[in-house]
């Protein structure tokens, strides 16, 4: 019984960390080019009211989605046309956006608000389901979980196995070196932009159709759920399998909070809501310790076989953002 | 691949960049192009290359007229350009590299590609861990991927921008070996370059521009002295050498040692004397680097006295060093000595005393006028300084050193600079021997050494010889020292 429960548990934090996962990747994907989408965090509260809004008047899940994907996209678009051809700071108009998005978010959906709606059916898969401890965590999930699982793979296989992907990572490092090597820099950073916006606007219908259905303005429990993906896309490398890492650490890390504030009565309960914050700097420090120079120094004193492996393992988890992030290309 | 320019013209606003260019290269040459900085060269590289397009003119390769539309284009032509600092992915795999911008499936083939760059590696005799990460290479090594990298997808025709600056010279010998393996290949080379040693060394024709002009051409075996005249349109002189060595010593290192991230420098026992020149050689990240750093007070050193002028300096910083005379020029001189952004007059006023709170422009004009015209500066004093050429930029912190002096250190003085700033720069490094103070400087560049040193240190993986007498050694013994060879055990 308690097995069945700690597995039930767990598989509540994949369902629960999908949005989170969708946001990630979609930030990873547009970073990668080169774009910083700062509006993410207001543009998911919008998503997911809209989503929500959509799926409420037609009854279609589906149209929901595409709602939040589409809405994503949108303001993906005016961030990617004011930073690449108006060469504009993202910075300031990702921010700008994400305070737009959010009180957008609050003042269109007033009358929707509390209101119950549509909500994504759990769909335990066939066979999958059945295995023992695999299946409970993972596979008595709803759809929009299991594309989120998929879309972390598939994200992953873009960036790092395929020949397109390959060309993005150089678009994100040094544009002029990939225009040189033929690509379309700008239309390329427009597409992965807009691309990204799309995936991380699934996050909101995921959270307003599936997470928590519903709407409930600023009580949603939504806002701050794009801050958050910004700093675990930097935690991850600007990789989606460490993104999504990340994701469910932080998701696991708040489901600790809650699981055991019952058997720790002499911690106040605050704590144990707050912790996952630090924990997560904690770990990014760890993941980044190989640049600093102390250690490098202590490296430098070891013999050459362990020195050599070391450093290598140091290096691959060390996370570097990709070079031009942030950086209009102008060819000459 | 034969390589026809026919009539090119380029303007940048009123600036005649290339002037009715018509330069025919026969395949299989190694033709090299040579000019002061400014003269052109870059320009009609880029046009090449398709960087950039002609306002009027044809290119045409084996015969057949092409429209160079971009980059890419070109390479698809047949034609690559290396530039001087390598168009690569720094943080990015070296395979991942070689295979970036390579046509074919949507899922690249590693296993295959890596086979290839081994091949490659085999033909050339380099040798890069494909699973390196390029920005643990050398400059050097970056430039043989993208050799073989430009190779792997047809590049007929070499364009090098440069490419002896910032490698060693063992890294150097190579290159030139590879270029002359492509001669048999029928692959033709454009070497763009003001080093006229490495264009005797390794030309079968040269052709100057000067002012955006196609101002001559040479077979080999090339008159230096011509070349020269034709570059600069007047002769000047390479330099000569003088020893003013007088008894007092300026700098006095007793049984130091240096300790950097990969390298360790032992029990270092060191002086130089007032209006001495002390060159150092050595590969790239053979102590060089820190050996200076160490004399100018930026890192600490970890054992030993460090005296200048007599007084016991150990362990003090940069400031204090400063205080005593000392200056250091790092390579690095837009990142590390000046300030982007500040223009050349605002670069002087930080660089007087501080006075009041307030900024004295009229003073700071004043003063950049003046010093533009003593150091001969190309610029305005409103000009920014990163608007301002290598050479310019060079000159610019030199009118920037104080008076008096006691200790000049200086990393690479006149890499990437053309031979009039080279000579313009030494005579003034010199100027400041007269006066007496002690300069020591590192280069790549074995002949600068020679010819200016009065003594020459090398070093090798941390090791430092004794000093040699500048006009009892030769680049023979020297270069064998750098590589490696006769150090005892």
């Amino acid at each position: 019984m308690e097995t069945a429960l700690i597995l039930t548990g767990l598989g509540s934090v994949f369902f629960a960390s999908a949005p989170i996962v969708f946001a990630v990747i979609g930030e990873t994907i547009a970073e990668r080019a080169g774009v910083i989408n700062l509006s993410i965090n207001g543009m998911i509260l919008l998503s997911a009211m809209g989503g929500f809004v959509v799926s409420f008047q037609t009854g279609s899940l589906f149209a929901g989605f595409l709602t939040g994907a589409l809405i994503g996209a949108l303001v993906a678009f005016i961030v990617a046309f004011s930073s690449i051809t108006l060469k504009q700071s993202q910075v300031a108009v990702g921010f700008v956006l994400a305070l737009t998005c959010r009180d957008l978010a609050y003042f269109l959906g007033n009358d929707y608000m509390g209101k119950g709606g549509p909500r994504l059916p759990a769909w335990d898969l066939p066979v999958l389901s059945d295995i023992p401890i695999v299946g409970p965590i993972f596979f008595h999930q709803d759809l929009i979980t299991y594309i989120s699982f998929l879309m972390i793979f598939l994200s992953w296989l873009w960036i790092f196995r395929t020949r397109p992907g390959l060309m993005l990572q150089g678009i994100g490092e040094r544009p002029a070196s990939a225009y040189v090597r033929g690509a379309n820099v700008n239309l390329m950073r427009y597409a992965y932009t807009v691309l990204g916006g799309a995936i991380a606007g699934l996050a909101g219908p995921a959270y307003s159709l599936s997470v928590k259905a519903g709407w409930n303005g600023t009580i949603s429990g939504l806002d701050g759920f794009g801050w958050i993906a910004l700093a675990i896309t930097i935690f991850g490398g600007w990789n989606p399998l460490r993104g999504a890492f990340g994701a469910y650490l932080f998701g696991l890390l708040q489901w600790l909070g809650l699981v055991l504030q019952p058997s720790l009565p002499n911690v106040p309960s605050q704590v144990l809501q707050v912790a996952p914050f630090p924990l997560m700097i904690l770990t990014l420090f760890l993941v980044n310790i190989g640049s600093t120079e102390w250690v490098e120094r202590t490296l430098a004193a070891m013999p050459e076989s362990s020195r050599r492996f070391l450093t290598r393992a140091l290096r691959a988890l060390r996370a570097s953002p990709p070079a031009s992030l942030g950086v209009p290309f102008e060819r000459e | 691949m034969k390589v026809e320019l026919r009539g090119i013209h380029k303007y940048f606003g009123v600036n005649h960049a290339n002037d009715d260019i018509t330069l025919t290269i026969p395949s299989g040459t190694i033709q090299g192009i040579l000019g002061e900085n400014g003269a052109g060269k870059s320009t009609l590289m880029k046009i090449l290359s398709g960087f950039i397009h002609a306002d009027s003119g044809e290119v045409l390769l084996d015969g057949k007229s092409v429209v160079i539309e971009s980059p890419a284009v070109a390479i698809h032509d047949g034609i690559g350009m290396l530039h001087q600092d390598p168009l690569d992915f720094p943080p990015m795999r070296v395979i991942d590299n070689f295979m970036l911008g390579q046509k074919g499936g949507l899922f690249p083939n590693r296993v295959r590609a890596a086979r290839d760059l081994r091949r490659l590696q085999k033909e050339f005799d380099f040798d890069i861990d494909p699973e390196n990460y390029v920005d643990s290479l050398t400059v050097g090594e970056r430039q043989q991927l993208e050799i073989m990298r430009l190779l792997y997808l047809g590049a007929r025709v070499f364009i090098l921008d440069e490419p002896t600056t910032g490698i060693s010279a063992a890294q150097k010998d190579k290159l030139f070996e590879t270029l002359k393996k492509f001669r048999e290949q029928a692959i033709t080379v454009i070497f763009v370059s003001h080093k006229l040693e490495d264009v005797e060394k390794l030309c079968d024709q040269v052709a100057v521009l000067r002012q955006g002009k196609l101002v001559g051409a040479m077979d080999k075996p090339f008159n230096q002295k011509k070349l020269v005249e034709m570059m600069f349109g007047k002769e000047v002189p390479l330099g000569t050498k003088q020893t003013v060595c007088q008894d007092r010593t300026v700098l006095n290192l007793d049984r130091v040692s240096i300790e950097g991230m990969r390298l360790k420098i032992k029990d270092i026992d060191f002086h130089i004397c007032e209006g001495e020149v002390v060159g150092l050689a050595g590969m790239e990240g053979s102590g060089q680097d820190l050996f200076l750093r160490a004399c100018a007070g930026l890192i600490r050193t970890v054992g030993g006295v460090v005296k200048v002028n007599d007084r016991d300096l150990t362990g003090k910083s940069y400031h204090t060093y400063k205080k005593h005379g000392v200056e250091f020029l790092p390579a690095a001189r837009l990142e590390q000595a000046l300030a982007p952004g500040l223009t050349l007059a605002e670069h002087f006023i930080l660089a007087e005393k501080q006075t009041g709170v307030f900024i004295n422009h009229e003073r700071g004009r004043r003063l950049a006028e003046e010093r533009i015209k003593t150091f001969n500066i190309k610029g305005a004093p409103v000009s920014p300084v990163e608007s301002l050429s290598g050479g310019n930029q060079q000159r610019t912190l030199l009118s920037l050193l104080r008076h008096p002096l006691s200790l000049v250190l200086v990393e690479h003085p006149t890499r990437g600079l053309d031979i009039e700033s080279v000579v313009y720069i030494w005579g003034k490094l010199k100027e400041r021997c007269k006066q007496g103070a002690a300069i020591v400087f590192m280069s790549s560049d074995l002949d600068e050494i020679l010819q200016y040193s009065d003594r020459v240190l090398v070093f090798y993986n941390g090791r430092i010889s004794h000093p040699f007498d500048a006009n009892k050694t030769n680049v023979q013994q020297l270069g064998e020292l750098i590589g490696g060879k006769g150090w005892d055990e």
